[in-house]
């Protein structure tokens, strides 16, 4: 069954899309498209191939949108409307160190809709207990495990180690991937010691500039919420290309034009 | 959808009949996104929203009639809609609600 294939996917945080004709005979039938594979049938195969290409379109960036088709799926036909529901996978968030700001860190990660795994290589501080809000809690050198894990624009990694010999390597791994967001924890002059170990293991002056650190907006946080609310801030702010400053200070619209949707 | 799984699969667990309406499209202001989904089952009980309130017993009837006919219909609420203001969208804007057996 379509449903229960669906149903399958979304708890595994598997990348799907289902296609609904929503007027006509044909009215109701449908399409599961997943990367490399469909289920189902439109009405003709030249629409089931049309839908789920522009299915995977729609997933890759997140959209959820209602598209019309020839009745064998000519792009320039009117006939059929379908409804596409992109249902992309959570972003990721990867943080680093097992401390109380990690803690904090996780619960507002988990609130923004991320899933949040906490990695630390010392077992007496990776544990669930201490962080009960992170979807995982897994014992292993940060950079190890940043290697062999799925990493994309959406995903967020924030080291919080602060420790030379964690953050160096931790940070050569992340700055071969394409994270959106790389922030580290520590005080400027703790920065300024990674900037001068990372260019001398020959990290660029374009990948350092990538690491948001000193971490998070300038707040004036204290507390591990406070700074969690200032490292969130920040992510959103990145992501969105914004400054970060006071609204009633600025003029721009308060919300940059939206592009996409993603399925709730 | 990801709001009303827990239900749906409850719901099939208990060989429930059900039926989704979907918001298909939205023109100027919505308070749902497309996407956004009610789901109703043959005994009453309903989980999710389309609407924020405005026009779930509207939908809510249409999801009921689906489950006993089996037609899958397109429904339209607006503010420039007359069956609309009978139901009250008074949220503004329009939306688009594709309502249907879940018998996929």
């Amino acid at each position: 069954m379509i449903f229960d294939r669906l149903a399958d996917a979304l708890h595994a945080n598997q990348p799907v899309a289902l296609v609904t004709r929503i007027d006509g005979a044909r009215a109701g039938a449908k399409l599961l498209v997943f990367d490399d594979d469909v289920f189902g049938d439109l009405g003709t195969p030249g629409l089931n191939v049309a839908a789920a290409g522009e299915a995977r379109a729609l997933l890759a960036v997140g959209e959820t949108a209602m598209r019309t088709f020839g009745e064998d799926g000519e792009p320039v036909g009117v006939e059929v409307r379908l409804f596409i529901a992109a249902y992309a996978p959570k972003p990721s968030m990867y943080v680093f160190g097992a401390i109380d700001f990690s803690r904090a860190v996780a619960r507002i990660g988990k609130y923004l809709g991320y899933g949040v795994t906490v990695v630390d290589a010392r077992p007496v501080f990776a544990t669930k207990a201490r962080i009960p809000d992170a979807d995982e809690v897994v014992v292993a050198w940060p950079d190890e495990w940043l290697a062999r894990a799925p990493v994309d624009s959406r995903t967020a990694l924030i080291i919080l180690t602060h420790d030379v010999k964690f953050d160096i390597p931790l940070l050569q791994v992340a700055l071969r991937t394409s994270a959106g967001y790389i922030g580290a924890m520590g005080s400027r002059r703790t920065h300024a010691n990674r900037i001068e170990e990372l260019k001398r293991v020959g990290v660029s002056d374009a990948d350092l500039a990538r690491v948001s650190a000193p971490i998070g907006l300038d707040i004036g946080a204290r507390t591990p919420e406070e700074t969690a609310i200032s490292i969130a801030a920040e992510i959103i702010a990145l992501r969105e290309v914004r400054e970060g400053g006071r609204l009633s200070e600025g003029s721009l619209p308060v919300h940059n034009a939206r592009t996409s949707v993603n399925a709730p | 959808m990801k709001d009303v799984l827990e239900a749906l699969e409850r719901w099939r667990g208990e060989e429930q009949q059900i039926a989704v309406a979907t918001v298909v499209g939205v023109e100027q202001s919505a308070p749902r996104d497309p996407g956004a989904m009610l789901a109703v089952n043959g005994r009453g009980d309903v989980a999710g929203s389309v609407s924020g309130g405005c026009v779930e017993s509207a939908v809510y009837d249409e999801a009921q009639d689906a489950i006993a006919t089996g037609r899958p219909r397109l429904v339209t609420y607006g503010i420039s809609d007359e069956d609309a203001i009978s139901v009250g969208l008074t949220c503004g804007g329009t939306i688009h609600v594709f309502v249907e057996r879940l018998d996929w």
